[in-house]
């Protein structure tokens, strides 16, 4: 497949990266000579020197044969003017980064009017995320599947978790509740158990379940799920205001501490249901007066993410139960996470997963059609949702007889709006939504065979 | 350093190159040698030496500029110690230093001999020697490249370090399959020359070698007369254009393919390189027409010999050691000017020449006029300063890489013309000089001291000096 991605920022470099590790032919295009050398350097793609809007280097790129193309430079009015370019010239899809509120407002009226196919608000979808971590608390991070029937999350296994030493097969005897474990990381190593596998203490759990199901289990094994009632937002920046009203809208009190007066107002304007406090967020008395000890969770989204980093690190010491950390650097994100106390958004990896989940889907195969993808454990494993939508060899067999490739596993079924967990005596039927999670990188359900 | 990754790339490409030696293996059985053991030995140590380190892929894949120059640097190292074994292993070069001398000048298409006799070689050593030029003219990592799926990303890094010329751009995005256009054009390529010389009524064993000669702008020729053995006008013009052809960016034939002519005739680089061939040409057939009978007779010597200096081939038709002084002096401008940058030929490449006659013009204007402005171009767009600072300081390793090796060939205490021509002629990749190197003598003569200098400075030139000088920099490899 042929992507030309214009813009090699934070995001489009990412996306290079996801990209070429992938079977796709890439070309960059940058104003800036030298971030083509570093591409160029780092990367087996083609990298062209020039604007995004020049006719002449549109063509060099090949945009009339290219079958996706993404603008996301950090300009959306020039975004936006490349994915038409792109269009006209004949490029299959276009993808562009559109951030700004007003335009975001008239999205459905800018992708038809435009034909831009995917429009990626990189602050909207990080707030996104971020309200689903807030109604999911215990765990690190977490994902839906099946329209929210089906969840997924990250959890950390404690030294004094009951799951502690004890094999997978084991805790499914035990506590006999539809869970299933898919993935489990520890230390760089990511392994997809089987059912012997052993617990540690330390080890990342990605679990799926239906959404009682896993409460249920949580409340079992001891983790008790304290909802969200209150939250600090650190930074009134766009992912604030987004995720300030999102969060009001689910009956969650939001609290934003901001430095700009005149950004006070603004959001005073917008949001009147939220608290706005004037001052500087990363001032421990600050905080402190504004409730630092009795709120369910905080946010930090300043710009800086070493500040972002400590005020994390204070809210640790103050018992706040949910802490998110907006972290852009994502060399900083690991090490944050290795704590393994802090859940951890970064954007640019939020708005790569979008495009390239979008990519993917438009490559599945035609038996099966992939809906969502979610990419876990640090980017190193995938978990998809496919719809069976014809009979194919995949549907013919119960699943112990079809050879299932290596690191591969089928992580829950959904039939009829009933999910159930797969064994070997299952049979997949057309119209089912199946959850698959793998180290492999896969966009159709035929390619699981083995 | 990834030493692990080292080892695995460079085994890769042994493997690679041990395979290719298979080919003339098949020729010795055919012609019933009995020397097939020479291909045997070197083919089992390179492959037993390759698969054991490039098994297994190495878990840490990091891998920086540093690596991939000594990538390439120990690769050609390596594949001239095994290339050399049939040679020495047959017995028909005795000495080793000799054989690695051969093969060296083979792999980076160089094309200087020692042999005294050539027709004495057996046929399948012959075209073994020939087939080192095919390979490394395009390049054993670009084959290695083309052959292999990697999932390696940062193999930008090995390919600057073996493609030739101050910039080095892919055809597509991905670098497996911009090597695999490389190949098939240049099979291609290699195919309709061996077409032509058939139609010449040249052999066909002696077509394919000579078209694998002019191919990788090598020059080993299979007679002691070189083409001239031949003499034939047509087989002359035929080896000539398609010296001329090999001589040109590769970039411009995958143009010709994807049909983007306009972005052909804005080549400076080509307009340069066809002008000094034609100017060339033209004086010497003038100056050398007291030599021959008539004008069309001298113009053709003469542009055989430009063609096959210019692009670094070192095909002779005629002793031009016997020239007047003028035409001998304008191949040796030639000889160093070299072919262009991302084709199969040595030299200093035709644009870094063009760019720097520029930055000269440039600085004598701005030397009388100081506050001006001038911009230095090519193909039309600004050239970068690194780019300029780079050439500069490329041609300043170039000239110190000559004057020392020119030291050490003194020791042998030869002629002046032979000795500087020597130099000059290997560290181009060109193979014949002038004087006792000529068209007509050989490098036999040295000691082996200067073989091995001269050798170095055969893959030195290949590389473009900074693989080899970054391999044997103690800088490089201090713990960091």
């Amino acid at each position: 497949m042929n992507v030309i991605i214009v813009g090699g920022g934070k995001v489009g470099r990412k996306l290079v990266e996801d990209f070429n590790g992938e079977d796709y032919d890439v070309v960059l295009i940058d104003i800036k000579s030298t971030v083509c050398e570093q591409v160029q350097d780092d990367f087996d793609v083609m990298c062209l020197n020039g604007s995004g809007t020049d006719l002449a280097i549109l063509n060099e790129a090949g945009t009339s044969r290219a079958d996706l193309f993404i603008a996301v430079t950090d300009n959306d009015e020039f975004n936006a003017l490349c994915a038409v370019m792109a269009k006209k010239i004949g490029a299959k899809r276009c993808v562009a980064r559109v951030r700004n509120r007003e335009y975001f407002n008239q999205l459905d009226f800018m992708r038809n009017a435009l034909g831009i196919n995917l429009i990626v608000n990189p602050e909207y979808a990080t707030a996104n995320e971020i309200s689903r971590m807030l109604r999911f608390p215990a765990a690190i991070k977490s994902e839906t599947f099946a329209k929210g029937r089906i969840e997924l999350i990250e959890f950390n296994v404690d030294s004094d978790n009951a799951l502690c030493g004890k094999a997978i097969y084991e805790i499914y005897r035990k506590y006999k509740i539809k869970v299933l474990i898919c993935a489990v990381r520890r230390g760089d190593d990511v392994y997809i158990p089987n059912g012997d596998f052993v617990i540690n203490s330390g080890d990342k759990l990605h679990i799926t379940a239906s959404h009682q199901d896993l409460a249920k289990f949580m409340r079992e094994i001891g983790i008790i799920q304290k909802k969200v009632r209150t939250a600090i937002l650190i930074g009134g920046g766009r992912i604030s205001f987004y995720l300030a009203a999102q969060l009001l809208e689910s009956g969650i009190r939001v609290k934003i501490i901001e430095q700009n007066i005149e950004r006070c107002r603004e959001l005073a304007e917008y949001l009147p249901k939220a608290d706005i406090v004037c001052g500087d967020g990363t001032d421990k008395n600050v905080l402190g007066e504004e409730g630092i000890d009795n709120v369910d969770s905080i946010v930090t989204l300043t710009g800086i993410d070493e500040e972002n980093m400590i005020i994390s690190m204070y809210a640790k010491t103050r018992n706040v139960d949910k802490i998110v950390t907006k972290v852009n650097r994502v060399s900083f994100a690991g090490l944050m996470e290795n704590m393994g106390v802090y859940s951890i958004v970064t954007p640019k990896n939020i708005t790569a997963n979008i495009i390239i989940r979008y990519a993917r889907a438009m490559k599945s195969a035609v038996d099966t059609e992939m809906l969502t993808l979610y990419r876990i454990v640090d980017n190193k494993a995938e978990a998809m949702e496919f719809i069976v939508n014809r009979e194919s060899e995949i549907t013919s067999r119960p699943l112990a007889d079809i050879k299932i490739k290596k690191n591969v596993l089928i992580a829950a079924i959904l039939r009829k709006n009933k999910m159930f967990l797969p064994d070997g005596n299952s049979i997949l039927e057309v119209g089912d939504t199946v959850i698959v999670v793998t180290t492999r990188h896969i966009s159709s359900l035929g390619e699981i065979i083995g | 350093m990834n030493y692990r990754m080292i080892a695995y790339s460079t085994g890769r490409i042994l493997v690679a190159v041990a395979a290719t030696m298979t080919i003339p293996l098949a020729l010795s059985l055919y012609y019933r040698e009995g020397n097939v053991i020479a291909y045997l030995i070197p083919i089992i140590i390179s492959i037993a030496i390759g698969a054991a380190v490039s098994i297994k892929t190495p878990k840490n894949k990091s891998f920086f500029v540093r690596e991939g120059f000594i990538i390439v640097a120990l690769a050609w190292i390596g594949i001239s110690l095994i290339g050399a074994l049939p040679f020495y292993i047959s017995g028909q070069i005795p000495k080793f230093t000799d054989c690695f001398f051969e093969t060296v000048s083979g792999f980076t298409t160089t094309g200087s001999s020692i042999l005294l006799n050539v027709e004495n070689m057996s046929k399948s050593l012959l075209f073994w020697r020939s087939f080192t030029h095919w390979l490394g003219g395009m390049g054993v990592l670009v084959f290695t490249m083309a052959i292999f799926t990697a999932k390696d990303t940062r193999t930008t890094h090995m390919m600057k370090a073996e493609m030739p010329g101050p910039i080095v751009g892919k055809l597509t995005s991905k670098w497996q399959f911009s090597a695999r256009i490389l190949y098939l054009m240049y099979i291609a390529l290699t195919v309709i020359e061996i077409i032509f010389l058939l139609f010449g009524g040249m052999p066909l064993f002696d077509s394919v070698v000579h078209a694998f000669g002019t191919a990788g702008t090598g020059g080993f020729g299979i007679k002691n007369t070189s083409i001239a053995f031949y003499n034939s006008a047509y087989i002359d013009y035929v080896i000539s254009i398609f010296m001329i052809l090999f001589g040109m960016n590769f970039n411009i034939f995958y143009l010709m393919l994807i049909r983007k002519f306009t972005q052909i005739k804005d080549n400076e680089e080509i307009r340069w390189y066809l002008c000094i061939i034609a100017a060339s040409a033209l004086i010497i057939a003038f100056n050398i027409l007291p030599l021959y009978k008539s004008f069309g007779e001298s113009f053709r010597y003469a542009f055989f010999q430009v063609s096959s200096i210019m692009t670094t081939t070192g095909y002779s038709t005629a002793d031009f050691a016997k020239w007047p002084m003028l035409s001998q002096m304008i191949l040796v401008i030639l000889m160093v000017i070299g072919g262009c940058a991302g084709s199969t030929g040595g030299g200093l490449k035709v644009v870094r020449v063009m760019i720097l006659a520029k930055v000269m013009v440039r600085t004598i204007k701005n030397t009388a006029s100081p506050r001006s402005v001038f911009s230095v171009k090519n193909d039309g767009k600004q050239l970068e300063t690194g780019v300029v600072k780079g050439i500069m300081a490329y041609l300043v390793v170039y000239v110190i890489f000559a004057v020392i090796s020119l030291i050490i060939v003194s020791l042998d205490n030869m002629d002046f013309t032979t000795t500087v021509t020597s130099v000059i002629a290997t560290m181009n990749n060109i193979g014949p000089g002038l004087g006792a190197v000529g068209p007509t003598g050989n490098f036999a003569a040295f000691s082996p001291l200067s073989k091995i200098v001269l050798s170095v400075g055969m893959l030195a030139g290949r590389l473009e000096f900074y693989p080899i000088l970054i391999l044997f920099s103690p800088y490089t490899w201090k713990r960091s």
